[in-house]
């Protein structure tokens, strides 16, 4: 009897089980967070208590990280356009660029590194705390007093954070491309103006981050309330909260993408 | 005193997030434009029309009056039809009225441009415009001008 093959063939076996037992219990998590949905409407308080240390925290590293961006798009975006004599075309270039991937992608992944992985952390050590199980002893359904309220503070904050990402950006590259570099003011707005719509590129850009928000709270909640409860545990669920998060944000992304703007 | 502080931080972000989309909508893109009230629709034939794509503006002495809406092949004809919209702000078009397919810039971005004529009558929703000019295809005019060195 060749033993090593079996046990091969069985890690496989456990492997896909534990696969599906974790996506099903995934699935019954958000299923719960959302019979949850009426906690909104009966204690604003914890709502807004989390859009403040999810959504308000978030907005500096937002602001500066767009402004950059924005300031390299107007740079990158020059260089290359006055090649073929289109600098005229630089505001076009970096609102449709802002508007339909690097504002979304950008903000969902910023906003995976400081309150997703802020999230599973708090959630994490609240279960090796045992404050869940406390909440539990005491009749608190742990899911509407804790998990509902950060759940929609995420998908809330996502799509009004890339807003200000795309503002900030825009004003970042005409910074750059008219006060710096000196294309006319009128033209990078004007140009802009009649290239991008309001409906594929903008809506199009808010629909995607509206859904990354949703997936990166799913998934960083998910990671905290059904860790290991200890240090490894927390950790180990932390980056486990970043790594699928930021790879769930670009294939998303890609389908995203394809379903909107192929047309 | 710490909750009221961090409740007016998140009344300024939602308000934030807010204007932020607002300006998307009325700087960034454009929406002043796009929902300008009432409109007719009228449709014209070209042989070739280029580069021209729905959305395409329509223009009357180089100011926006209009967009494209849609493009089809006359299957009987074998031409294309352009379908557009002009604002009702401009309802006093001639009825020979004419259009051409023309190019912003040496490469830039077809639009048609609208050359009113002097009829009585006026264009009105479904009216045909009949006197149309056709885009100019950057080979078909190579091809001419080798074709007429090649006589001399």
């Amino acid at each position: 009897m060749n033993w090593t093959g079996f046990i091969f063939v069985a890690s496989i076996g456990r492997w896909a089980i534990e696969l599906t037992h974790g996506l099903g219990r995934a699935g019954l998590f958000l299923g719960e967070v959302f019979l949850q949905f009426d906690v909104l409407f009966r204690r604003p308080r914890l709502l807004i208590q989390q859009l403040y240390s999810v959504g308000v925290l978030t907005v500096l590293i937002i602001i500066l990280s767009g402004f950059f961006v924005g300031m390299v798009l107007g740079l990158q975006g020059y260089n290359t356009l006055v090649g073929f004599g289109a600098e005229s075309s630089l505001g076009l270039a970096v609102a449709k660029l802002l508007t339909r991937e690097l504002g979304p992608v950008l903000t969902a992944l910023l906003f995976t590194g400081r309150a997703g992985s802020a999230l599973t952390a708090e959630i994490g050590l609240m279960k090796a705390t045992e404050q869940i199980a406390a909440l539990e002893m005491m009749a608190v359904n742990p899911v509407r007093r804790i998990i509902a309220s950060r759940f929609f503070a995420a998908v809330l904050s996502v799509p009004l954070l890339t807003a200000m990402f795309c503002v900030v950006g825009v004003f970042g590259g005409h910074l750059v491309g008219v006060e710096m570099l000196g294309v006319d003011n009128g033209v990078f707005w004007s140009s802009m103006q009649q290239g991008v719509d309001l409906y594929d590129d903008i809506f199009g850009g808010l629909i995607k981050s509206l859904v990354f928000g949703f997936f990166i709270g799913w998934i960083a909640l998910n990671q905290g309330y059904f860790c290991q409860p200890n240090s490894a545990g927390i950790s180990r669920a932390t980056t486990a909260t970043v790594v699928t998060s930021s790879l769930a944000v670009f294939s998303l992304n890609y389908c995203l993408t394809a379903l909107m703007f192929s047309a | 005193m710490k909750t009221k502080l961090s409740e007016l931080f998140v009344g300024v972000f939602l308000l934030a997030g807010v204007v932020s989309v607002a300006f998307l909508a009325m700087n960034v893109g454009n929406l002043d434009s796009e929902s300008s009230g009432e409109s007719y629709r009228v449709s014209a034939s070209f042989d070739n029309i280029g580069g021209l794509n729905a959305k395409s503006p329509v223009t009357l002495a180089g100011v926006r009056i209009g967009r494209v809406t849609s493009i089809q092949v006359d299957r009987d004809r074998f031409n294309a039809v352009v379908n557009m919209t002009i604002s009702s702000a401009y309802n006093n078009l001639p009825l020979d009225t004419s259009a051409s397919i023309l190019t912003s810039g040496l490469l830039g971005s077809q639009y048609i441009g609208l050359d009113p004529g002097g009829d009585i009558e006026v264009l009105q929703e479904g009216s045909v415009i009949d006197i149309t000019q056709s885009a100019i295809v950057l080979e078909n005019l190579i091809s001419k001008f080798l074709f007429s060195q090649a006589e001399k």
